[in-house]
């Protein structure tokens, strides 16, 4: 019964998180409306990050490409079709003269990120630590070099406009808890705790047969799918986008979402995700003067001085994140700390 | 022959640019060696000595030079003390994305100092860009700088030669970069050893920062960036378990980088990046000691 409770704790917790700030973005200006709405986006991209790097213990810097894999395939399926015939004239024929729905172009861009993976992700899986983290810097620059330089495919060089914005409060909640409830899935399958135990120690895993190589190519298979899925509402969410919105600045943000939430656990990926989101909107308020009692005036800059310096103060003092790495659990009432071992893990 | 069609000059070019890329290749060598981390934040240390440079500008150009080396040597120890050290015991992949973030602080610094004055960027123009002149030597053109770059090069890895093969410290650090637990146990001090390899990394990054700022005095946040990806690329092919390897894998990547650019018209060579980061994957599959790493067990893991 305990394990069934703290089950469902393990996934209210952060869904009760994310409804919260996503009712809170309906009560709120129009104009502090977008943070909000992106913070929930961060959750979706942080999880799908989480999903391969927190399950595998590998480091990867490259999931952002799928997020821009997504985020360009479902752009440039929404722009409305009398205005892409004038803009994206270099489009190949088959992109140029369709365009689909706001769902369908999700599911799309879901697709697409787990299919690229799937193709990069069986040689890459073999790579493990800095050389897993070299080749997956690799494959960003890679993505990004061939997204901003063939206009067959997308806007290149230029802005991407004219994308419909649907993410709104409902799209942004219902994607967020949607990468939740699918990480959580896969963490309690099989196949998720092979994974797990593979991160643990990759000898003793095997020994139990576990096929490492597998298993990391299924996380990061679900973690490209969830990438896409996720660049899709932020593609939505901004209504125009450049190649330069989802390169290293991005892939900084989100892994220090994660690092600073904590890389070993779903409720830390989300706990980070809003967090640094949270305090990355109020810093870039506060570089153009914001007034919270006293007037704040920081300047230029000073956003990502404070973010990195907090990342390394984390990794430096605290590696396992905000979170310690654990997820959400119940107040233990009426029992002692340390009082039966046999019951510290739910 | 393809080489004799370029001309000298596209030659003589690429020929400095390799030995400015070999040069940091071995400051990154050197610490990975010691530390096996990878620093990302390499570049953000040339970038603090070209900004040293700029804003001392105006002083004779050996006090500025040397207010260069000592400010990026601070910058290298500073970061040892504070960020790698307490790291030490941490996964290749925990330092690795510190690294990454130092890296990320540095520039921001840079960005936040640099708009003071409302405009982007600081030019260097002391004495130091005449380097940029012209001279000839037996009827073909050559920039100063390609020579001194070159003898710049030549001359640092001799005495890491030296200090490496002659010198009980360079031993130590041999040693240390062997194995570096085995090493401790038979006396080897890991802190003397691991400052040794930052200072001398930090010499070689105020070293690149003089040559680099000849070839392009204007210095912005984003300077060296593009250099150390371009590096950490080669000495990834080349090796990086070994220092020369790691070397010669950044000269190899700076000489044939400055030979495609000379041989490719610039649309052409849109999707160079491209070629360059597949390359690296797939000798990280294929070769995972590196291209020019003969018979010898690398700490690459495969699974």
């Amino acid at each position: 019964m305990t394990r069934y409770l703290q089950a469902a704790v393990q996934l209210l917790g952060p869904v009760a998180l994310v409804v919260a700030v996503g009712l809170m973005s309906t009560t709120v200006s129009d104009a502090n409306k977008i943070y909000f709405l992106s913070a929930l986006v961060s959750v979706a991209i942080v999880v799908s990050i989480y999903v391969f790097v927190g399950n595998s213990g590998v480091l990867s810097f490259g999931q952002i490409s799928f997020v821009a894999v997504g985020a360009f395939a479902a752009g440039v399926m929404t722009v409305p079709l009398e205005s892409k015939k004038g803009v994206l004239t270099e489009l190949f024929p088959l992109l140029r003269d369709h365009t689909i729905g706001n769902v369908p172009s999700l599911l799309l861009a879901a697709a697409l990120g787990g299919v690229f993976a799937l193709i990069v992700g069986l040689p890459l899986m073999r790579l493990s630590g800095l050389a897993a983290g070299i080749a997956t810097f690799a494959l960003l620059e890679i993505t990004h070099n061939v997204l901003q330089q063939w206009t067959k495919i997308g806007p290149g060089a230029t802005t991407l406009s004219l994308v419909p914005d649907t993410t709104g409060a409902l799209q942004a909640t219902v994607g967020a808890v949607i990468a939740i409830a699918v990480a959580l899935a896969y963490q309690w399958s099989r196949l998720g705790r092979q994974l797990r135990a593979s991160r643990e120690d990759p000898a003793a895993a095997r020994a139990i047969g576990v096929h490492v190589h597998r298993q990391r190519l299924w996380a990061f298979v679900l973690s490209g799918a969830l990438a896409g899925f996720a660049g899709a509402l932020y593609v939505h969410l901004l209504g125009s986008i450049t190649t330069e919105q989802v390169y290293l600045e991005l892939t900084f943000l989100t892994l220090a979402m994660l690092v600073v939430g904590g890389l070993n656990s779903l409720w830390g990926a989300v706990v980070g995700a809003l967090v640094v989101s949270g305090l990355d909107s109020f810093l870039g308020e506060a570089e153009q003067g914001v007034d919270v009692g006293f007037n704040v005036d920081l300047p230029t800059g000073t956003r990502l001085v404070i973010l990195a310096a907090i990342m390394a103060v984390v990794l430096v003092l605290r590696p396992s994140g905000l979170t310690g790495g654990r997820e959400v659990r119940l107040p233990r009432i009426g029992r002692r700390r340390n009082a039966a071992p046999a019951q510290a893990e739910g | 022959m393809i080489l004799a069609s370029l001309g000298f000059q596209t030659i003589s070019d690429a020929v400095a640019s390799g030995a400015i890329y070999a040069l940091m290749a071995v400051g990154i060598g050197l610490v990975f060696g010691v530390l096996r981390l990878v620093n990302f934040a390499y570049g953000q240390l040339v970038m603090a000595g070209a900004y040293t440079l700029a804003f001392t500008s105006t002083w004779p150009v050996a006090a500025s030079i040397a207010t260069c080396f000592a400010v990026v040597v601070a910058l290298s120890l500073a970061m040892e003390v504070s960020v790698f050290r307490p790291l030490r015991d941490q996964s290749p992949a925990v330092m690795l994305v510190t690294t990454f973030a130092i890296a990320f602080l540095l520039q921001a610094i840079a960005l936040i100092v640099d708009l003071r004055n409302d405009t982007l960027g600081e030019v260097v123009f002391s004495s130091i860009g005449s380097l940029n002149e012209a001279v000839t030597v037996g009827g073909v053109n050559i920039r100063k700088v390609t020579i001194v770059a070159v003898g710049v090069a030549a001359f640092s890895l001799l005495v890491i030669a030296l200090l490496l093969g002659r010198t009980t410290i360079g031993l130590h650090t041999r040693a240390a970069a062997n194995d570096f637990r085995t090493a401790r146990l038979l006396g080897v001090r890991a802190n003397r050893v691991i400052t040794f390899a930052v200072v001398v990394s930090g010499l070689l990054a105020a070293a690149v920062a003089v040559l680099l700022v000849v070839a392009n005095p204007l210095v912005t946040p984003e300077f060296a960036l593009h250099d150390t990806i371009i590096v950490l690329v080669g000495v990834v092919v080349g090796g990086i378990d070994r220092l020369w390897t790691a070397t010669l894998g950044g000269f190899a990547i700076g000489f044939a980088s400055g030979i495609i650019n000379g041989l490719l018209p610039t649309d052409q060579s849109v999707y160079l990046p491209s070629v360059l980061f597949g390359a690296v994957i797939l000798v990280l599959l294929l070769r995972p000691g590196g291209l020019f790493a003969w018979g010898r067990p690398t700490s690459v893991e495969r699974v």
